[in-house]
């Protein structure tokens, strides 16, 4: 072989083109340029038009039209006037004509009509009077464009009902706690429950994290124990080892089904540690709960589903800070952890943080390890403590989505809205956090 | 390290019979020298030949590379700096460091020069920082120039600035020996300039070992040279000649240190 590339007609060295074939070379080599970015553009618009597809369903389902039906309509009651306007005696003489006696008698008992605020009152002759019944419901497009045969349809089965239109994302919607029915459901519960794991898994996978990713950057090949001895040599070599399982196998853990963190969650902390994770060993007991199926439980599984990235990205973050901040401070005398604590982890920590909110934010949404460990799927009171029945937005959503009233799809969109909302405030706190970080470090 | 052994030897650093390892593979062989006190000593050679190698062994900065090793002796005051029961840290305080790559912390100009005092433990009022900042930054000959801003960050100086801020900090820890690895090559001519006449003025109270590929720079500033070479057999540096600047770069007693110093070589 090395004879032959010797010879001397192997030794020529091509040709480059020049002159027209130069300038068509390069005008085939712009076109070629054009096409790639013409095909780049495409996989954009493509993601770009699901995008819009999603927020197309979700708003088309959570706004939209509803068929109402009224015992009575207001205007009877009020000769036209809106109920809003009338004084509170009018409003009392018109509960007094039109309730039964019995009935009026008892909302006396409660409380005295005269008492009673306007508001109050108003609301009792929309409930106990008026009485609106949703009788049907129509997506915002079936609203909006197709108002003739939507009416058509509901004057055939319902000559008294009106089509109204309808918000079901409202305040109401999300301060008042789930019921089953679904026009006066909302989602407070599922809220507060998310809020609780949020918070929870974030302060127990947070310091496990960073600490264990600072170990793993900063430490791994110290050798803490005393070299001189067989113990302390036996020592060192299980905690590297172990260091380095972890650190080869913590990609593998982040890709694990969550699934599997659900079914690990409920074997240890729902089973194994109830005494624990059910308040019962701190002396609370929860008659509702009475087993590990807690907020707690849920926070320590949803905290190892989360550990992985958690770590991953911390050391990451750790990473990038230069080695040249390290070797100043070791020059001008400073420990390890000195350097750790008053160098390393202030530069990292913009990175940490973004990472740490990413990857828990990436948790709100997860359902799966919930429902294995026993979260509740209906549940109207609101979590009070660590060891609370919860349920979350993802659990409820689901909930509802499963359910065949078309009310209970309405609903479960706008509680995707509202989910959607939180995990996008979330990934916006984290981005704002870190250039606050990030500013504060290079001004100051 | 104990200050007993504290000595009026005028010697600051001695090492002996010193080899450095990075794995197996020998970087440097056999040093042995001494440098003076309150002398600039220059160590230069072509690159690669361990010249760094040799100076972050003078602070147990190699330490810190994981497979790095030193064996023999290195002296400081007649102690050895790696006998088992010294502490690097100790050294680190004593023995300061200034870096190719100008490297202030991305904090204030003020908590660049207080972090070195804090972390050693430092004990005083707020006006006595102050002062302590205030000396350091004269010290660096950057005062002037930043009194007014000792509140912006470190990072917004420029690169010979940058590099003063770095002397100023290693200087606030009041330090015997400060060590500088290429500490102007990332500056220009007036900035370096600045730093070497800070150099002469620093020479009256530490030691100063610097490394430069800048033979002009060695000449002006450094009162004794150290001349490394890589051996060509097994590629480790050695040390060829040591003696006063002058004597190295007018009369050099090795072909190979003329050669170099001449500009005819590597
Ligand atoms: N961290 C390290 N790990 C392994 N080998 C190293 C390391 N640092 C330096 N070396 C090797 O040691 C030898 C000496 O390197 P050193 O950095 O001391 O040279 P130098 O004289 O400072 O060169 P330069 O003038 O380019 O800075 C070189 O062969 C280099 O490859
Ligand atoms: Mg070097």
């Amino acid at each position: 072989m090395s004879t032959e590339s010797l010879r001397p007609e192997r030794q020529s060295i091509g040709s480059l083109p020049e002159g027209e074939a130069a300038r068509q070379n390069v005008s085939s080599r712009q076109r070629r340029g054009k096409i790639w970015q013409g095909i780049l553009l495409a996989c954009t618009i493509f993601g770009i038009i699901i995008l819009l597809m999603l927020a197309y369903n979700i708003v088309n389902d959570a706004f939209g039209g509803i068929g109402v039906q009224y015992a009575v309509e207001e205007e009877d009651l009020t000769d036209g006037r809106p109920l809003e306007e009338l004084s509170q005696a009018e409003l009392i003489a018109i509960l007094e004509t039109n309730l039964r006696s019995r009935v009026l008698k008892n909302l006396e008992r409660e409380r005295p009509l005269a008492e009673r605020s306007r508001e109050e009152l108003i609301d009792i002759i929309n409930d106990e009077i008026i009485k609106p019944e949703v009788v049907a419901v129509y997506s915002l497009s079936e609203f909006l464009f197709d108002r003739p045969t939507i009416e058509a349809e509901l004057r055939k089965s319902h000559p008294r009902a009106e089509i109204e239109f309808k918000s079901w994302l409202s305040w109401d919607f999300i301060v008042t706690p789930m019921s089953s029915n679904p026009v006066e459901a909302g989602i407070r519960t599922a809220i507060l429950g998310t809020l609780y794991l949020l918070w929870l898994t974030m302060l127990i996978s947070f310091p496990l994290g960073v600490g264990a990713a600072i170990y793993l950057e900063e430490y791994k090949n110290d050798k803490p124990f005393d070299e001189r001895i067989p113990a302390g040599r036996w020592m060192n070599n299980a905690i590297q080892r172990s260091a380095g399982l972890i650190e080869t196998n913590i990609y593998n853990l982040s890709g694990v089904p969550s699934i599997i963190y659900g079914i690990l969650g409920l074997a240890i902390f729902v089973r194994a540690l109830e005494q624990f994770t059910s308040g019962a060993v701190f002396g609370y007991a929860d008659p509702t709960t009475a087993n590990g199926r807690t907020i707690l439980s849920a926070a320590l599984t949803m905290s190892l589903l989360v550990l992985p990235v958690v770590i991953i990205s911390s050391q990451e973050a750790i990473r990038a800070v230069p080695g040249s901040m390290r070797q100043a401070s070791y020059g001008l005398g400073a420990t390890k952890w000195q350097t750790v604590w008053k160098i390393v982890l202030p530069n990292a920590m913009p990175g940490i943080l973004t990472g740490t909110i990413l990857s828990i934010s990436r948790a709100i949404g997860e359902t799966a390890p919930l429902i294995v460990i026993g979260a509740s799927t209906f549940i109207v009171t609101d979590p009070t403590s660590l060891f609370s029945k919860f349920t979350v937005l993802p659990l409820q959503i689901y909930n509802w989505t499963s359910r065949p009233q078309p009310e209970f799809r309405a609903i479960a969109a706008a509680g995707i809205i509202v989910l959607l909302v939180l995990l996008l405030s979330l990934n916006a706190a984290a981005i704002l956090l870190r250039n606050y970080l990030r500013s504060k470090r290079v001004s100051t | 390290m104990s200050t007993t052994t504290m000595n009026d030897s005028k010697y600051a650093i001695e090492t002996r019979a010193m080899n450095i390892y990075y794995g197996a593979f020998r970087a440097v062989k056999d040093v042995t020298f001494s440098i003076e006190r309150n002398k600039i000593t220059a160590l230069i050679g072509p690159s690669g030949c361990g010249k760094s190698t040799v100076l972050r062994s003078f602070n147990r900065m190699n330490d810190l590379i994981p497979g790095a090793r030193t064996e023999g002796e290195v002296l400081y005051h007649g102690q050895n700096l790696y006998d088992p029961d010294v502490d690097a840290v100790q050294v680190r305080r004593q023995i300061g460091m200034v870096f190719q790559k100008p490297n202030p912390f991305p904090k204030s100009i003020y908590d660049n020069i207080a972090y070195g005092p804090r972390i050693n433990g430092w004990k005083g009022t707020r006006a006595e920082m102050d002062e302590l900042v205030e000396r350091a930054l004269v010290g660096a000959a950057l005062w002037d120039e930043v009194k007014d801003k000792l509140n912006q960050s470190g990072l917004s100086l420029s690169g010979g600035q940058q590099q003063r801020l770095c002397i100023a900090r290693a200087i606030a820890v009041q330090p015997e020996v400060i060590l500088m690895d290429e500490p102007c090559s990332a500056l220009d001519p007036i900035s370096t300039l600045k730093i070497e006449e800070l150099m002469l003025e620093l020479r009256q109270r530490y030691t100063i070992v610097i490394v430069t590929h800048n033979m002009q720079q060695a000449a002006r500033v450094s009162d004794y040279t150290a001349f490394f070479l890589m051996d060509k057999e097994d590629r480790a540096g050695e040390l060829v000649e040591y003696d006063v600047t002058s004597k190295v770069f007018q009369n050099p007693a090795d072909k190979r240190t003329e050669e170099y110093v001449s500009g005819r070589f590597g």
